[in-house]
């Protein structure tokens, strides 16, 4: 009877955490325009009274199921409700607390409602992760969250919140940062695959080269972003200078160019070394019979170790890929552009509702690759090997 | 079918075979035996130009081996190795289709052959055909591999170590389906081992290969009777090889003239399961019936044992 009454350990402390949140920290922060400090307002205060019970009984119910729900699914659709509820309240609160037909004063999340959803986020991952869904589940679970949030911000239930504000004002450049984001990302990253490949299987068939390859990109690995990025400055500039044609492509000291560089130095070595892991594991009975049967290098290449080796190849793409999301933000010192330029916009400016504008959809955008990718992986990878 | 002509392969220094000589018969199952390190399985590999001979040619339907693209050679060669090495990625028909496929068989052909294994080797098409090799037991993997080799119909078999696998039973098993594919398919067959019982159990031929020397080729009892080094001797062992020559002759080749009063015995059993059941059942003859189960002559224990003589 006591096993039974025993919490959860995580459950109790984001319960705590969750608590805390809703009775003391600021739930919202009431800003008359953009760069004033702001009013901030537990939850409780915010709302009208049933809104406010109602939250209360929300809480309520996903405390209880976190503490005491060893059913993994319920503890799931607990939090999934409790961050609706989130979502809910943060819109309520917003409409409570501006003013009509007020274009300029806005909402922004406060610490409160940011610990609450994380506590909610921690209880939801962690069922996920007891529930052991299958690629394709996952793969659903996200498309459906994807659904919800799209749902919800083309009914403009956030409009007034401080980021959709900022988006508001930023619409159109929005869409130009994103995708000059997305095409840094993958550009650079289909550049290293293009160069990766063939090193790769270099330093698999010839041990000698394997070790001096791989402590290069290594140490390539170890300069940060910043300084590669004041390395490449001086080469490029130069053969900016030197070479017309370099110039007319787009080439120069800052921009796209040394941020394209550096990304794709820093992909080459998850690639290669995951390309020399995985063909390495390749069964050497397999390749020799694959050999024996007659089939020519390219065939064995191929048909035998690039499949066989494929999903260790793909986990070093994706390390590469959710790197190179990440790595692209700072490209925006350099004048790359990319969701990074808000950051740096927003730090600038002291608006850290335009910093949120870059940072959130990175985040957003490197979980679902790597969601995506691992269910990808998860699937081709059935076959013990 | 292939003649082995003073081959040679030396890596650096080392000599792993040296000046070895011999020639294979169609139709025939050859067997080389030696212990590990002895240049067996560099021999069967240089068959295949797995590895190049350094010296000497090898000549396969009269023709030099060397001459043609070894890839283009291994395709008309089939090849089984130990841990069958079958591609973990591809179905058990991926598998077997894989040289029909390097040859540009039409999709047709390559379904009804591999059906055609698949059943000549006891594996169920409709329930085999879709699995991967891990959904398979190590007995159904090894089949699998010999249905790949024979898959593109080679008349010539490579096999190095095929059974080292499996356990007693099933290698027992193994053993009978290879020779009876053998016959079925007239494929000639070269076969490595380090076990001399599975050598004398399927050879037509047996070469004794120790550092990278054959020192003895022969039919089974022409090794048992005289052998013609100390170390096949001492390979061979001497303190049963006068049952070992009865297993290798059966009660049909045997046969006598007329009928005995004692019990029956299939003309398929060798003399040394026939004087066995003489033993047991106390009894000084028996006849032997044919597959149809008709008497096609007699046997006594005097017959059988002047079988088992040195000379």
């Amino acid at each position: 009877m006591l096993q039974r009454l025993r919490p959860d350990r995580l459950g109790l402390v984001l319960t705590g955490s969750g608590l805390v949140a809703l009775l003391w920290l600021p739930f919202v922060v009431f800003k008359t325009n953009r760069i004033v400090p702001g009013v901030p307002h537990a939850l409780l205060e915010v709302l009208p009274i049933p809104a406010a019970l109602t939250c209360l009984a929300a809480w309520i119910l996903v405390a209880v199921a976190a503490l005491w729900s060893r059913h993994a699914r319920l503890r799931l659709g607990a939090a999934l409700l409790g961050i609706i509820m989130l979502a809910w309240a943060i819109a309520a609160a917003c409409n409570a607390l501006t003013p009509a037909g007020n274009q300029v004063a806005r909402v922004a999340p406060g610490s409160g409602f940011w610990l609450l959803l994380v506590s909610l986020a921690l209880v939801a991952t962690d069922a996920v992760t007891r529930l052991q869904p299958r690629p394709a589940q996952r793969v659903l679970l996200l498309a459906l969250l994807v659904a919800a949030l799209s749902g919800a911000l083309a009914l403009g239930l956030f409009d007034q919140l401080s980021m959709m504000r900022e988006y508001a004002v930023n619409a159109e450049r929005f869409v130009r940062e994103l995708r000059m984001h997305l095409l840094l990302a993958l550009g650079s990253l289909a550049a290293a695959l293009l160069v990766a490949t063939p090193v790769g299987i270099l330093c698999h068939r010839l041990p000698w080269l394997r070790a001096g390859i791989l402590g290069a990109l290594n140490f390539i690995q170890t300069i940060p972003a910043i300084a590669l990025f004041g390395i490449l400055m001086v080469p490029l500039a130069a053969l900016a200078a030197a070479s017309p044609t370099a110039a007319a492509l787009g080439i120069q000291g800052i921009g796209a160019a040394p941020a394209v560089v550096a990304l794709f130095l820093y992909s080459l070595l998850p690639i290669v070394a995951n390309m020399v892991t995985g063909l390495g594991r390749v069964s050497p009975s397999a390749v020799l019979a694959a050999r024996g049967m007659g089939m020519t290098a390219g065939q064995i290449l191929a048909r035998v170790e690039l499949p066989l080796a494929l999903p260790v190849i793909l986990t070093g793409i994706r390390i590469v890929l959710v790197q190179n999301i990440g790595l692209v933000a700072i490209a925006a010192l350099i004048g790359a552009g990319g969701l990074g330029a808000f950051i740096f916009q927003g730090i600038g400016q002291a608006a850290i509702d335009l910093v949120l504008l870059g940072t959130l959809p990175i985040v957003a955008i490197s979980f679902g690759v790597a969601v995506l990718l691992d269910a990808f992986i998860e699937t081709i990878d059935r076959v013990p090997r | 079918m292939i003649t082995i002509d003073h081959v040679s392969k030396q890596y650096g220094a080392t000599t792993v075979v040296d000046d070895v000589s011999l020639h294979i018969e169609r139709n025939s199952i050859c067997v080389i035996v030696g212990s590990s390190g002895s240049g067996k399985t560099t021999l069967l590999r240089m068959i295949n130009r797995l590895v190049e001979p350094s010296r000497g040619r090898i000549l396969i339907d009269g023709k030099d081996a060397a001459q043609e693209p070894p890839h283009l050679l291994r395709r008309r060669i089939g090849y089984v190795i130990q841990g069958h090495g079958l591609f973990p990625h591809r179905s058990v028909a991926d598998n077997i289709a894989t040289v029909p496929r390097l040859l540009g068989w039409d999709a047709a052909r390559i379904a009804s052959r591999v059906t055609t294994l698949l059943a000549a080797l006891d594996l169920e098409p409709a329930s085999f055909a879709h699995k991967f090799p891990h959904q398979l037991s190590g007995g159904q993997q090894q089949r699998v591999g010999v249905a790949r080799a024979l898959a593109a119909e080679p008349a010539l078999l490579l096999m190095d170590e095929p059974f080292g696998a499996l356990d007693p039973i099933i290698r027992n098993k193994a053993q009978d389906d290879l020779l009876a594919i053998q016959r079925k398919f007239g494929t000639t067959v070269v076969l490595v081992t380090h076990d001399i019982d599975e050598a004398f159990r399927l050879g037509d031929r047996v070469a004794v290969m120790s550092a990278g020397r054959v020192l003895q080729s022969g039919r089974p009892a022409e090794l048992l009777r005289a052998p013609a080094d100390p170390l096949v001797a001492r390979m061979i062992g001497t303190s049963d090889r006068a049952l070992r020559l009865l297993s290798l002759t059966t009660a049909g080749e045997a046969a006598l003239a007329g009928t005995a009063t004692g019990p029956q015995v299939a003309a398929s059993a060798s003399l040394r399961e026939v004087l066995s059941e003489l033993v047991w059942r106390g009894a000084e003859g028996a006849t032997v019936l044919d597959a149809a189960g008709n008497p096609v002559g007699q046997l006594n224990v005097a017959a059988i044992l002047a079988r088992g003589r040195s000379a």
